[in-house]
């Protein structure tokens, strides 16, 4: 689920400060963006597009009209993103881009159990987004930043919005360019894995070669091992929190090393068991793509 | 958040999971008064870790006189980190057998996950080691909860038959407690099986999801709080994630993951990093607060700070760190990268208000930073 140019993008609270800012800059940029969603804002228009009542409500009308919508992105508060995203998986959305921070955990395990049951691709929560760089960006990534994003061959897969863009201007400093950036969010609990996106990205055909930016905590870069090991594509890797301490959260909910689980040392020897370049420091990636892709 | 034994058996209770009948006490007088009241009985000290036994934490006693001198032993112990100031005193039960039980969040299956075993206690975690198959897991559907036919096929043949149908609608009300209560973890170790053929849940270890404690104030206030330094203490009353660490390099950089990384590259070329800072999301306005409390720290002997953004934009960071410059006047040196969001406007505020030129490379940031931390160490 690679978002392109002629993806029909919903945005759930188009009206909130954040919700206006990105559908602005997404607008500028060329995402498709074909409505908003804001039950007491029904019936107006916001940003040039027609506000709805709900997700459901979008759907019906943009169905009418032309397509309906394919992706929902949801600037939302926590703890109501719950109900918005159960709208936008009813509505029949083929994906949904959940960005916010702090949804409760129960929460996320039920849109990704309902999520499943309706062919609907999750990515996030706590995601920035992604970025296709060249046609769109679904979240709030700097696409429009040609020092982070300039179009390319190589994707990118992230657990961190911040750290991503590092990584992003690295590649572009080394003289590379991005095909795809995924980030696939900082929470313990993820609608969309490490490895599904590498799988994405190995199946796109604009990308040559792929950087995982993982993170200490959890087990997903350990579970990506398989599949960069049966690619043919190049594979480079950083993960953060070598430094940090055990038993303390990283800032991401899910970027804690406890009970000997989620270190850096066992993410590290699988991937480059599976025959990917693990980097010491993110300065180092593109050198290390582009002796690869030579 | 973690709970305390005496904090999470509660739940249990009312959802009909039996747990013997206790008190909680914090002299050694109120100990001997409530075993003279309830008989031979086991005295626990209330820390929320896993190491009370193996430490001289829980101990059995009979009578008022054992029981005084077994509170007033295990009062002001430290265990884990923790110092002892209340004792669970609990009717001692006639142990038969010792299960286990647990519901918690699975990243891997993106969905809960019951727990049993039949050979619970303290070397569960040996037992789930050495016989894998003793310890089985299953995972659920959080939308219609564990059924009773789920937790029956899970139970199996691991209880004889007379305890199947009981086991099973324990792991029932365990599932739907943990799902009333936004639990990330709740488990029962041990799960006695009495002489009289009761389950009796012996210890409950619950850990709430952090992110739900906005609907669940009531249960949080019950919870126990993190242990946190004078400065993380500042930290989170101004919504700022704070670590202090040991290091002397002070770290100021946006967003969780730059944060870590920014510490792993100092530690790349040879420093150590002072704390961790994360002022991302909605923080990126906090910089000037964010950068006092990283100053306030005595240890930091030079300071990198290092900004990429995408939400938060780097002129408005810049801005604020500026104000807190200007406010301190820090003799620490400090070293700068600048990138993404705005990263135009920042480095011209920096030229124009401090006279300071950003590296062009976080690398080349972190490198002076250890460089200048190690001559002022000396």
């Amino acid at each position: 689920m690679i978002v392109r140019r002629h993806d029909r993008v919903l945005v759930q609270g188009i009206t909130g400060t954040q919700g206006t800012f990105w559908t602005e800059k997404m607008q500028a940029y060329g995402t498709r963006i074909v409505g908003g969603v804001n039950p007491k804002k029904a019936g107006t228009v916001h940003c040039g597009v027609p506000v709805y009542g709900s997700a459901r409500e979008a759907m019906a009308a943009e169905t009418a009209s032309g397509r309906g919508f394919d992706t929902s992105v949801l600037f939302i508060p926590p703890l109501a993103v719950k109900a918005a995203a159960l709208d936008a998986i009813e509505a029949g959305a083929k994906g949904l881009c959940i960005l916010s921070e702090h949804v409760p955990v129960q929460d996320v395990m039920y849109v990704i159990a309902a999520a499943r049951a309706n062919g609907t691709r999750v990515l996030g929560p706590n995601t920035a987004g992604q970025v296709t760089p060249g046609e769109c960006f679904v979240g709030f990534m700097p696409a429009f930043n040609p020092a982070v994003f300039r179009p390319g061959r190589v994707g990118v897969v992230s657990r961190s919005g911040s750290l991503g863009v590092l990584v992003c201007l690295n590649l572009v400093q080394a003289g590379l360019g991005i095909s795809a950036f995924i980030g696939i969010g900082g929470d313990p609990v993820v609608g969309t894995h490490t490895a599904e996106a590498v799988a994405m990205l190995d199946r796109f055909e604009a990308t040559d070669a792929v950087v995982i930016v993982g993170e200490i905590g959890g087990t997903m870069e350990e579970a990506a091992a398989d599949t960069v090991a049966a690619m043919e594509k190049p594979v480079a890797a950083f993960i953060a929190g070598a430094a940090a301490p055990a038993g303390k959260k990283m800032g991401h909910a899910g970027a804690i090393v406890s009970g000997g689980k989620g270190t850096y040392e066992a993410k590290r020897r699988s991937l480059e068991a599976a025959g990917a370049v693990v980097l010491d420091t993110p300065a180092d990636i593109g050198a290390a793509v582009r002796s690869r892709l030579a | 958040m973690n709970f305390e034994e005496q904090a999470a058996k509660p739940l249990l209770a009312a959802a009909g999971i039996a747990i013997p009948e206790g008190r909680l006490v914090t002299t050694a007088e109120a100990a001997a008064e409530a075993a003279r009241a309830l008989g031979p009985v086991v005295i626990k000290a209330q820390a929320p870790t896993g190491k009370r036994g193996r430490s001289g934490g829980v101990r059995p006693s009979d009578g008022p006189a054992e029981a005084r001198a077994a509170a007033a032993a295990i009062l002001g112990m430290e265990i884990g980190g923790h110092r002892i100031d209340r004792l669970l005193v609990e009717r001692r039960v006639e142990i038969e057998k010792e299960y286990y039980a647990a519901v918690l969040n699975d990243p891997e299956s993106r969905g809960p996950l019951v727990l049993f075993s039949a050979s619970g206690g303290r070397d569960v975690e040996a037992v789930a080691t050495t016989a894998p198959d003793s310890l089985r897991r299953m995972p659920f559907d959080i939308r219609t909860g564990l059924t009773p036919g789920e937790a029956c096929a899970l139970v199996g043949d691991l209880v004889p038959q007379s305890e199947r149908q009981a086991v099973a609608d324990l792991l029932v009300k365990l599932a739907r407690v943990y799902q009333d209560n936004d639990a990330e973890l709740l488990e029962i170790n041990p799960l006695a099986v009495t002489r009289d053929g009761r389950l009796v849940a012996l210890d409950c270890k619950f850990v709430l999801d952090d992110s739900a404690v906005p609907r669940r104030a009531e249960q949080a206030a019950r919870g126990t709080p993190d242990r946190l330094t004078a400065l993380e203490a500042r930290g989170r009353d101004l919504g700022l994630k704070f670590i202090e660490l040991e290091g002397e390099v002070g770290i100021l950089a946006n967003g969780a993951g730059l944060t870590m990384t920014t510490m792993d590259v100092v530690g790349h070329y040879g420093g150590r990093p002072a704390n961790f800072m994360e002022i991302g999301g909605e923080a990126y306005t906090k910089a000037t607060e964010a950068l006092e409390l990283v100053l306030a720290n005595p240890r930091v002997k030079s300071l990198v700070v290092n900004f990429c953004g995408a939400f938060a934009r780097t002129e408005v960071m810049t801005e604020g760190v500026i104000r807190a410059w200007e406010a301190l006047r820090p003799e620490v040196p400090a070293f700068f990268s600048v990138h993404g969001t705005g990263d135009v406007a920042a480095r011209a505020l920096l030229r124009a208000r401090l006279g300071i030129e950003p590296f062009a490379t976080m690398d080349e940031a972190c490198r002076a930073a250890v460089k200048a931390a190690r001559g002022a160490v000396r």
